[in-house]
């Protein structure tokens, strides 16, 4: 019994890693040699299967190939472009704006459109400038703990409309793994029932992010009142 | 028929010029470690279908030796200042989003329409793929329409491009690790072993227990996986499956649905889901790498909550 209970020391190998603040990529190869040695691999097989792995998920690294025309475009002024186009619309905040992110992310997900957003090629180039730009709009010059709560809200915000709109889509993986795994315990559910059940959640999710968002500007003024304050505090 | 090696040589040919650009680049102290890291990460692309399983592994190793001990540093490629950005910004106006937005069209375009293409009965592209492929000629396709609308510097994509990825730095290798990470752990059967601490110990008699062990199970197990998808069919076959469906007559489609969404609640608050939480932390260039997920806690507990609560009452309430 607990020899089958032995893999799980990689599991802790990962845990306590990460929360040490161990580089991750060290701590993922000594987690992968202790499990694998907990279930009686040898070094050479652990090596072999990792490698195998490497180069079966290339897929998960070829994103990188839309840096070059982001980087271009970033050279061109698109990022100051996004900004100057919030800063027109009067009426925008930084809350409203990844709210309308949300929703938008969160819908086009459910249509199976999941490449229209992404970290590398709306969030940095786009979304995340302009959120910046609209909070710059109503709270004049932020500090840069500011400015780096609204990025980090600007990927959350991507995220959480991914996650909780893509399993609406039929054909998205998630919802084939479900129906796969119960078809061989000999269940059979249809996908179109699996996307709905996941409408409830989705709807969820919108309500609480959408609420921490809703109240996000004011969080920032709040915010950006006490970076105001220990400024002043500093100068007396 | 256009599949995944076409974009892996593409890739690596990419990576080899970021790592020829950083030989003897004077603004990185550490041009060398670069250099060395992306030529590895090239060889991976290029050559890593020809290679064996072992030294694709030696490779990994290498890779993770120079990331792991610091070999990598940032690097300052010449760029435009921000006075020149501002002043292109005002002169083209608008236009610029037109390529930034070609990406994600033609990436839509070809998972509506060219999937069905076939030419002589072989697809235009590999149907399990047509996503990524799409993507990839959708970067190229913009960066064409950049080029012959912008003039750069020849160089300036590739420069601009190592720019970006020596921001990122070996943080833009860790979700794929992470992906090898998972397949290792399900050839040592550690889901098995969750699995058999999760039912174990366990007051399993009330449907609602069962229930909120299920779904915390769910995200639990899908925080220290940073998958779902590894996570779901263990928990499903140690509760969800006996328990929920069997024993509880609950439907499994309702089982299954929200029980993948609250291993999601799990993704939210993981840096096990790199290329959600950790990658985009480096891509905005936040000082604390934990600064997404320290957002997404608050929305990712509340979430989880409501999924137990609203398994529990369609399941057996309604």
């Amino acid at each position: 019994m607990t020899d089958q209970l032995l893999p799980l020391l990689g599991v802790g190998v990962v845990v306590i890693g990460f929360l040490a603040r161990i580089n991750p990529l060290l701590v993922i190869a000594v987690a992968a040699a202790v499990s694998g040695w907990a279930a009686h691999m040898g070094l050479v097989e652990v090596i072999s299967a990792f490698g195998k792995a490497f180069n079966d998920s290339r897929y998960v690294s070829a994103i990188w190939l839309v840096l070059p025309v982001i980087g271009l475009l970033e050279r061109a002024g698109l990022q100051e472009r996004a900004r100057t186009l919030i800063g027109r619309v009067r009426t925008a905040t930084t809350g409203r704006l990844l709210l309308f992110y949300l929703l938008v992310r969160q819908v086009t997900a459910a249509l199976g459109l999941t490449s229209l957003g992404g970290h590398a090629q709306m969030v940095r180039p786009l979304v995340a400038p302009m959120a910046e730009a609209a909070a710059e709009a109503k709270l004049g010059k932020i500090s840069d703990r500011v400015r780096y709560l609204i990025r980090a809200h600007t990927a959350a915000a991507d995220n959480i409309g991914l996650f909780f709109g893509e399993d609406i889509f039929i054909a998205i993986g998630s919802i084939l793994l479900i129906k796969g795994f119960l078809e061989q315990e000999g269940i059979i559910v249809e996908p179109l029932q699996l996307s709905l059940w996941a409408i409830p959640t989705a709807i969820i999710a919108f309500l609480i992010h959408g609420t921490r968002l809703f109240l996000l500007d004011r969080k920032l003024a709040r915010e950006a009142a006490k970076d105001q304050a220990k400024k002043m505090e500093g100068a007396a | 028929m256009i599949g995944l090696e076409a974009v892996y040589i593409i890739a690596g040919l990419f990576f080899v010029a970021v790592s020829i650009l950083s030989i003897g680049d004077r603004s990185n102290k550490r041009s060398s470690g670069n250099a060395l890291f992306w030529a590895l990460l090239a060889a991976s692309f290029l050559f890593g279908s020809h290679l064996s399983d072992f030294q694709n592994g030696l490779l990994v190793l290498a890779i993770v030796l120079l990331g792991g001990l610091g070999a990598l540093d940032k690097s300052h490629p010449q760029t435009t200042t921000p006075e020149q950005r501002r002043e292109s910004a005002a002169r083209r106006g608008n236009a610029l989003f037109i390529p930034a937005l070609i990406i994600p069209a033609v990436a839509v375009f070809g998972t509506l329409v060219i999937k069905g293409i076939s030419i002589n009965d072989v697809p235009l592209i590999e149907a399990k793929n047509v996503t990524l492929v799409s993507l990839t000629f959708g970067a190229l396709l913009a960066l064409i329409v950049a080029m012959l609308w912008l003039r750069p510097p020849a160089l300036a994509p590739l420069n601009e491009g190592r720019r970006l990825v020596d921001t990122i730095g070996w943080a833009a290798l860790l979700p794929q690790m992470l992906a090898s990470l998972g397949a290792v752990f399900a050839l040592a059967h550690v889901g098995e072993a969750v699995g058999l601490i999760a039912t174990r110990h366990m007051p399993l008699e009330d449907a609602f227990v069962v229930v909120a062990v299920y779904c915390i199970g769910m995200a639990l197990f899908t925080a220290i996986m940073g998958n779902a998808f590894a996570a779901f069919p263990v928990m499903t076959a140690a509760i969800g499956l006996p328990l929920l469906i069997h024993k509880f007559g609950g439907d499994p489609a309702i089982v299954g649905a929200v029980g993948m969404l609250s291993g999601f609640c799990g993704t939210l608050t993981t840096p096990m889901a790199a290329n959600f939480n950790m990658v985009p932390a480096a891509l905005l260039e936040l000082p604390d790498r934990d600064g997404v997920i320290k957002i997404q806690i608050p929305t990712a507990i509340p979430l989880l909550v409501c999924n137990i609560v609203l398994m529990y009452v369609l399941l057996f309430v309604m």
